[in-house]
């Protein structure tokens, strides 16, 4: 159960590149957000409180909030697609298969605790970080760098997954709140980036530079 | 009791801010506020160091020079906010009066932070605190600004905590206790598994090494400063900065203890060299009077991991310039506020003559730039003294080298910009406007940072002496 949800989060990190509908691009981060709410909630074999409080609370804000919001935000400014990113579809999709083999081989050589059940999840974190990487990397629109940014942390809590049992709930909660401030907060932004400059194209914000 | 005291006392004080409804009242909040926070924060330092840290809260030797630090920028800010926002009365300064304040108690948070975790929650908050600041002008530019500084410094953030998840994670495959306290953490250090503890200290290096504004993740810094008032990027490029170089130092130490150093060591010279080399660069010729401070503080954030790789006298000498630096810069970006003020602009194709037009600024600017470059009687003469004599202590005869010529070349292409700035300028260009209220603190903090350099008080000595005792683990 656990390694099928964590190799639809792969899979949902390649759709992620490949895509160009706005839409579809939040609806993955979405459902990665679902993932990991499921992640956290199956990852232990026995019934633990706190655990199932984390999995519902994340599974509430990323899977449901969070891509709320964002939705929101594209309909009142009106984009549907993410044109001319400064790297291609394919060529990006082809940077995250790459990366996602390098964080294979990469997870079987580290020394793991469990290296039976560890290794797929790191790998798994490892690639998920380093698509939220691409995506802000070569997205122009603020909104996919904030959807990057927001897979970016997936990949980061995926990793979490295996310290559920010995880290402090602040962590973990930190972790929601950090989503949630950061997303807010840069929702206000692209308004006041979309007042200002009628669009919420970043390549406008090029004006400051040397 | 006393850490909570000095956290509560600035967050309560935002609280007011916010509700406080007049816009020529609330100014008088700041000095009220900060200058409490110093009262509480001699009082906390007048105390003897605890034997071991204990809890979520203690103030460690190294702890103490940062709060002090904090304490002091913040004070004399507040003296030139005031003045400054009541000229400025017409635009509502709520937002930026509560940030300023949540900032300070998030920075004291910093200073105290015995957890990963809580180091890592206070650092976010000090970053949130800052992006309304620099968005105080309401321009264009003030937004792509922030913008870029919020996607920054949330991945900076945001790899903070992978690395301190890195961290647990080396504590476990090590077979440790997973206890995040820094004082545990050191003591379990050469237990964890080595591989996991490199990751994690690298990721955290980045993380950090991004709020810090080390290159080449210092790509916000310019564009921030640049556009945010005189008085915030003062607070950012003084404060902010240092408490992101304190995680840092104490993720170090968790190296140092594991025996790693060399390691650490290695990637902080690398990351230290790059910010000199890249500051050095974009200094050449430099156009805009803030942008130039940014990537001095970009330089002088490389001089002090250079001083924290080293050991010995160059973790002295990163511990001293930590405090000259912050209350340098404070300085020189309020002495850059008033001449953006005076002449309308930043830029040094308008801002001429200053030595006539607008004397008294001009002078302080030119202590800020004499103090900043390293020359003698100033405070941070001393402390780059000492890294220097770290680096060469231990045969880093080609870095010295290095350091050396790349202080020389910004010495020179800064000094290039602040004598346009300076001189020149057309001889029947009327005087600019100066006023007494913004020239006073200014010249406070002036005198602050030349008596640093003739004479070292004795308390304050022992407080660098023993904070970097403590880096060193010889405490």
């Amino acid at each position: 159960m656990v390694k099928l949800l964590l190799i639809l989060m792969v899979f949902l990190n390649f759709y992620a590149l490949g895509t160009s509908r706005m839409r579809a691009f939040i609806q993955v981060c979405g459902m990665q957000g679902l993932l990991l709410g499921m992640l956290t909630f199956s990852i232990h074999d026995h019934f633990v409180w706190r655990h199932a409080a984390v999995a519902l609370l994340t599974l509430v804000i990323k899977g449901i909030i969070i891509p709320a919001m964002l939705f929101r935000a594209i309909r009142e400014v009106r984009i549907r697609r993410e044109v001319e990113p400064i790297l291609g579809f394919v060529p990006s999709l082809l940077l995250g298969g790459i990366g996602t083999a390098l964080s294979m081989i990469y997870a079987e050589r580290l020394p793991l605790v469990n290296p039976l059940s560890d290794t797929l999840v790191v790998a798994t974190s490892f690639s998920t970080i380093l698509t939220g990487f691409i995506l802000i990397v070569t997205r122009q629109k603020a909104i996919s760098q904030v959807v990057g940014y927001l897979i970016l942390e997936n990949g980061i809590f995926v990793f979490g997954l295996l310290l559920m049992q010995s880290t402090p709930f602040l962590v973990e909660l930190g972790v929601l709140l950090d989503v949630f401030v950061g997303v807010f907060i840069m929702g206000i932004i692209i308004n006041y980036i979309q007042r200002t400059f009628s669009s919420i194209d970043t390549t406008h914000l090029e004006t400051l530079k040397e | 009791m006393l850490p909570l005291v000095l956290i509560a006392i600035p967050l309560a004080g935002a609280a007011a801010a916010y509700l406080v409804s007049s816009n020529r009242v609330r100014p008088a909040l700041l000095p009220l506020v900060t200058f409490a926070h110093l009262a509480a924060t001699l009082y906390a330092l007048s105390l003897p160091n605890p034997a071991v840290a204990e809890g979520w809260l203690t103030l460690d030797p190294l702890g103490r020079v940062i709060l002090l630090t904090v304490s002091l920028l913040f004070s004399g800010c507040s003296l030139y906010a005031f003045p400054y926002l009541i000229l400025h009365v017409t635009r509502s300064n709520r937002i930026l009066c509560a940030c300023l304040l949540s900032m300070l108690a998030a920075m004291s948070a910093v200073a105290h932070a015995q957890h990963v975790g809580f180091l890592w929650v206070s650092m976010e908050a000090t970053a949130l605190a800052g992006a309304p600041l620099i968005y105080f002008r309401r321009t264009p530019q003030a937004i792509e600004a922030m913008w870029k500084y919020l996607l920054l410094s949330s991945i900076g953030i945001a790899l903070g905590l992978l690395g301190s998840f890195f961290l647990a994670y080396a504590a476990m495959a090590g077979g440790q206790e997973a206890s995040l306290f820094f004082p545990d953490l050191i003591a379990n250090a050469p237990g964890f598994s080595q591989p996991w503890l490199r990751a994690a200290f690298v990721v955290l290096l980045i993380g950090y090494g991004t709020k810090m504004g080390l290159a080449p993740m210092h790509t916000w810094k310019p564009d921030a400063y640049g556009e945010a008032p005189g008085i915030v990027g003062a607070v950012l490029a003084g404060g902010l900065t240092s408490c992101a170089f304190l995680a840092i130092v104490r993720f170090t130490m968790i190296m140092n203890a594991a025996d790693q150093g060399a390691i650490a060591s290695r990637f902080l010279l690398i990351l230290g060299l790059m910010s000199m080399a890249v500051a050095a660069a974009f200094l050449t010729r430099q156009q805009d009077i803030k942008r130039m401070l940014a990537y001095s503080s970009i330089e002088h954030m490389g001089l002090l991991v250079i001083g924290l790789a080293m050991g010995g006298a160059g973790i002295y000498g990163a511990m001293l310039h930590v405090l000259n630096n912050a209350l340098t810069k404070g300085l020189l970006f309020l002495a850059a506020g008033n001449l953006h003020r005076s002449f309308g602009s930043k830029s040094i194709n308008e801002v001429r003559g200053a030595f006539r037009r607008a004397p008294r600024s001009a002078v302080l600017f030119f202590v800020g730039f004499l103090a900043i470059v390293g020359s003698p009687p100033f405070g941070p003469f001393l402390s780059l003294f000492s890294i220097l004599q770290g680096i060469f202590a231990t045969h880093h005869f080609a870095i010295g080298a290095c350091v050396v010529l790349l202080l020389w070349t910004i010495f020179i292409s800064m000094g290039h910009t602040v004598l346009r700035v300076l001189q020149g300028g057309a001889a029947s260009a009327p005087a600019v406007d100066e006023r007494n209220a913004l020239i006073t603190p200014v010249a406070l903090l002036a005198i602050v940072v030349l008596l640093l350099g003739v004479w070292l008080p004795e308390p304050l000595s022992r407080l660098i002496h023993e904070a970097a005792a403590f880096v060193e683990g010889r405490s």
